[in-house]
């Protein structure tokens, strides 16, 4: 069962039996928007980045993204930079996969976001979706949809951050604009 | 979509590795003829039938059964061949149906490999025959086509293969029904022993070392018949014949494919290594609520050796990021109550009453939490590892394993070279006990430098005597080794000793005969010893570069060769310094290794001119220090080099065993 959720909405990354998750997957996947008009043909090919950011007390501590695959602690890893989208056809085209048991004890909060690396804005991307996906039976858990993406480059998907002795998973869903999740710190810090 | 075919109907193929499923609901026998441009089949060697299972891109069941699995590799056919018939009949004797009109009409269909159909039939109007001709594969303009036939024949297989112009067809119908009656006879057979080419391959290098590593390969696919030992034409079954030096083995791998129904061998016959490896060693279900029990070989790789290689890389990363993980908790830790602290001070209203304390305990506190938590996930990620250890350092083959591991007593001169060798050990100083094993791949890339000079890890310059003595014995253990790892007589060993200040030292090396010549003193034996490796270095490469390897001078040894240098830089003349760094920077790449036992404070008249020599070597301590580093978060491991236990006899047992093995290679 897929939750769909809305921008804001919150759900605990408990299981039914009451056992935390243990290794959830972001998925990311995108197709490029056809153009109108002539020349139509000329597809013009999309790179949308997939990062996470991992927080400890609102300080960002480590980030996992294209260039950096892996966090130091190995519990949150990306399975790669993904230039074009659009290969598995609904398919995740870029993932981040966390090990919420190993996650370090102080990370508090762990941000995703997807950016617009060749800086189309996401008028001009279609089937754009982040879900989170439960990496031990590959249950989709929830699933966010960047609908009417508008002209924005980037966009703050969802946080899972620690509460109680489990996790949980927020929709931020706001957009903003930026290459590179560096460029996205100052929108994220509201939302820690 | 799979197409429903009716008789007379073709169907494109896009694939070329097919399975064609028949089931039928009785026992039947499943056949299949290759047959030319006109549909003739030159003789019986075209048939694949229970009697001779295996045609290259086709294999048939062995036994007349109500479902079967046909393996088609269309690609593997030989050019001549233009059709493949699917030939179905109903076995002759028992108590069987002897006609089709007796039995559900026969359904055949044609998949991919992964079970989607292409094409199915189901074979109606069979009456009184006994054999009919259910598909036909054909090539139709390079490309491959199906097409469903159903026709019957009454006179059952003999007429069937008659009429397909076979004309020892009756004999061939018999050897059919007799290979199928004795097929019946045997109901359960033992699976097929893995045939085995070369004992140097590297996948019969897999002993099951896990609890139930072996026999998790008798899956029961649906319809499946008993395999038989194959009387393929192909590879000889002889006994599996365990390779020398690894560790106890239990019984011969079982076959790594499933050989029950689909026994779809794509490996080129003679040449094994291509065989899927043998299965990885089951981890046993945990107990809910704790980590699963490790197990030796638990990752992936094509043979146990890799499997172990690939572990060991494993645990080391998983240490490496678990430490990571411990330390920026503890750091942030301490920087978050650093911060607190300060804030507390700088708060004048807390210089008041007991506030200011208050805020201070409560950031003590919070970071006490936090650094108990983090010692906490530590513990448990230790506890694991060290679980791991235990159970991965007693599986080790030689070449991973230490030399107080008792898989040295059992040495064997190995046959082939393997993936790794280990240099020694690394830990970090929060887990002093928690080792490991630090694996180089082979061939080395790079020289070897047993540093000498006194720079040990707790400071203590310890008498720089008694560290060239530690130094040349780490050398000694590394070369040996080598020397050991490596097949018979494919690794040679020389050593330059100017003033023979080795000589109490290299006593194993020396006693045992093992090295290629008597180590070479005084600055000509220096001189020749350089000279001939370098000359060595100058042909090889000269002729890999002029494409004329084979043009080498017969007499050349091709044994990877290392030099062992010590007391540099004394005896050496200007030319021999540079024939030393020619050495380094080009020997690896045509198998001349150097191993320098050398204080780089000795040779510091040199100046920056061996730099480069000492950076293009990877440095090995003899005593235990921190300079190397994990490629992963680069932390600074302490190495402890790989060295015989004190008063072991281990050391020379091997290497009198490695001399022994030469004088018979030679």
């Amino acid at each position: 069962m897929t939750v769909n959720m809305t921008k804001g909405q919150a759900i605990s990354l408990q299981k039914n039996d009451g056992t935390g998750l243990t290794a959830v997957r972001m998925g990311l996947g995108w197709q490029a928007a056809p153009r109108r008009g002539l020349f139509g043909s000329r597809t013009r090919e999309i790179d949308l980045d997939a990062s996470a950011v991992l927080f400890a007390d609102k300080q960002p501590v480590d980030v996992v993204f294209f260039r950096h695959l892996v966090s130091d602690d190995g519990s949150v890893r990306h399975t790669g930079d993904n230039l074009v989208g659009g290969v598995g056809q609904g398919g995740d085209d870029e993932a981040i996969l966390v090990d919420l048991a190993r996650v370090p004890v102080h990370i508090d909060q762990i941000v995703f976001t997807v950016n617009s690396f060749t800086g189309q804005t996401f008028q001009e991307v279609q089937n754009a979706f982040c879900r989170l996906v439960d990496e031990t039976n590959g249950q989709e858990l929830a699933r966010y949809t960047l609908a009417g993406g508008g002209q924005y480059t980037a966009q703050i998907m969802a946080k899972v951050h620690r509460s109680g002795s489990g996790w949980t998973l927020t929709a931020l869903g706001t957009p903003t604009n930026g290459r590179t999740f560096q460029d996205l710190m100052p929108a994220i810090l509201p939302h820690l | 979509m799979a197409a429903e075919l009716v008789r007379g109907q073709n169907h494109p193929l896009s694939q070329v590795r097919l399975e064609i499923r028949v089931a039928a609901g009785k026992p039947v026998v499943a056949a299949a003829t290759l047959g030319d441009e006109h549909g003739r089949i030159h003789g019986v060697e075209w048939v694949a039938h229970p009697g001779t299972p295996t045609l290259p891109g086709l294999e048939v069941s062995k036994q007349a059964a109500a479902d079967h699995r046909l393996a088609v590799d269309l690609g593997a056919m030989p050019e001549a061949v233009h059709r493949v018939s699917v030939l179905l009949s109903l076995p002759l004797g028992g108590d069987g149906p002897a006609r089709f009109g007796a039995v559900a009409a026969p359904f055949v269909a044609v998949t991919g490999l992964d079970g989607t159909e292409v094409a199915s039939y189901t074979i109606t109007g069979l009456d009184a025959e006994s054999a009919v001709v259910a598909l036909e594969l054909y090539r139709r303009q390079g490309a491959w086509k199906v097409r469903a036939v159903g026709q019957g024949y009454a006179g059952g297989l003999a007429e069937l293969l008659t009429d397909q112009g076979l004309p020892q067809a009756p004999h061939l119908a018999g050897s059919i029904n007799e290979a199928v009656a004795q097929g019946l006879a045997r109901s359960v057979a033992a699976p097929p022993p893995r045939t085995p080419d070369a004992d140097r391959t590297r996948q019969t290098a897999t002993p099951a070392l896990g609890p139930d590593a072996s026999g998790s390969t008798t899956q029961g696919a649906p319809g499946a018949v008993a395999p038989q030992p194959p009387t393929s034409p192909y590879g000889a079954q002889g006994a599996v014949t365990p390779p020398s030096g690894y560790p106890a083995e239990p019984a011969p791998t079982q076959p790594a494919a499933p050989t029950t129904g689909v026994p779809i061998d794509y490996s080129h016959p003679r040449r094994q290594s291509g065989a899927p490896p043998a299965p990885a060693p089951t981890v046993p279900p945990a107990p809910p609520g704790q980590p699963a029990q490790p197990v030796a070989g638990d990752a992936t790789g094509w043979s146990m050796e890799e499997r172990l290689y690939n572990q060991v890389w494993g645990m080391f990363e998983d240490l490496a990021r678990t430490m990571a993980a411990y330390r920026s908790a503890v750091d942030f830790a301490d920087s978050r109550m650093e911060k607190e602290l300060d804030q507390a001070l700088s708060d004048p209203r807390s210089r008041i009453g007991g506030q200011g304390d208050a805020a201070r305990e409560a950031a003590q506190a919070k970071h006490a939490q936090l650094v108990d938590q983090a010692r906490a996930a530590l513990d448990r990620d230790l506890a694991q590892l060290t679980a791991e250890s235990e159970v991965v350092e007693p599986a080790l083959p030689p070449a991973f394993a230490g030399w107080d591991n008792p898989v040295w007593h059992g040495y064997r001169v190995p046959m082939e070279i393997p993936m790794a060798l280990r240099l020694g050990d690394l830990h970090l100083p929060e887990s002093p006990e928690l080792r490991i094993p630090m694996l180089v791949r082979l061939p080395l890339e790079r020289g070897l430098w047993i540093d000498s000079g006194d720079e040990s890890l707790d400071g203590s310059s310890a008498d720089s005597h008694e560290l060239r003595r530690l130094a040349l014995d780490t050398a000694v253990a590394h070369a040996a080794r080598l020397l050991a790892v490596y097949p018979a007589g494919e690794f040679a060993v020389h050593v330059i000793d100017p003033a023979g200040s080795a000589a109490q030292a290299l006593v194993p090396l020396v006693h045992t005969g093992v090295l290629a010549a008597p180590p070479a003193v005084g600055a000509a034996g220096v001189t020749d010893v350089l000279t001939r490796l370098t000359q060595r270095v100058d042909l090889v490469q000269m002729a890999v570069r002029g494409g004329a390897a084979d043009s080498l001078p017969p007499g050349l040894d091709t044994a990877e060769q290392l030099l062992i240098v010590n007391d540099f830089p004394h005896g050496f003349d200007d030319r021999a310094v540079t024939q030393l760094r020619y050495l380094a920077d080009e020997g690896p790449s045509v198998g001349v290794h150097l191993m320098m036992v050398a204080d780089r404070e000795d040779a510091a008249g040199y100046g920056p001119l061996l730099d480069p020599l000492w950076r293009s070597l990877m440095r090995l301590t003899p005593l235990p220090d921190d300079h190397l580093a994990d490629p992963w978060v680069g932390h600074a491991w302490t190495y402890e080099p790989a060295l015989v236990p004190p008063g072991s006899q281990v050391l020379r047992q091997v290497l009198t065993e490695v001399a022994t093995a030469r004088t018979k290679y030679r």
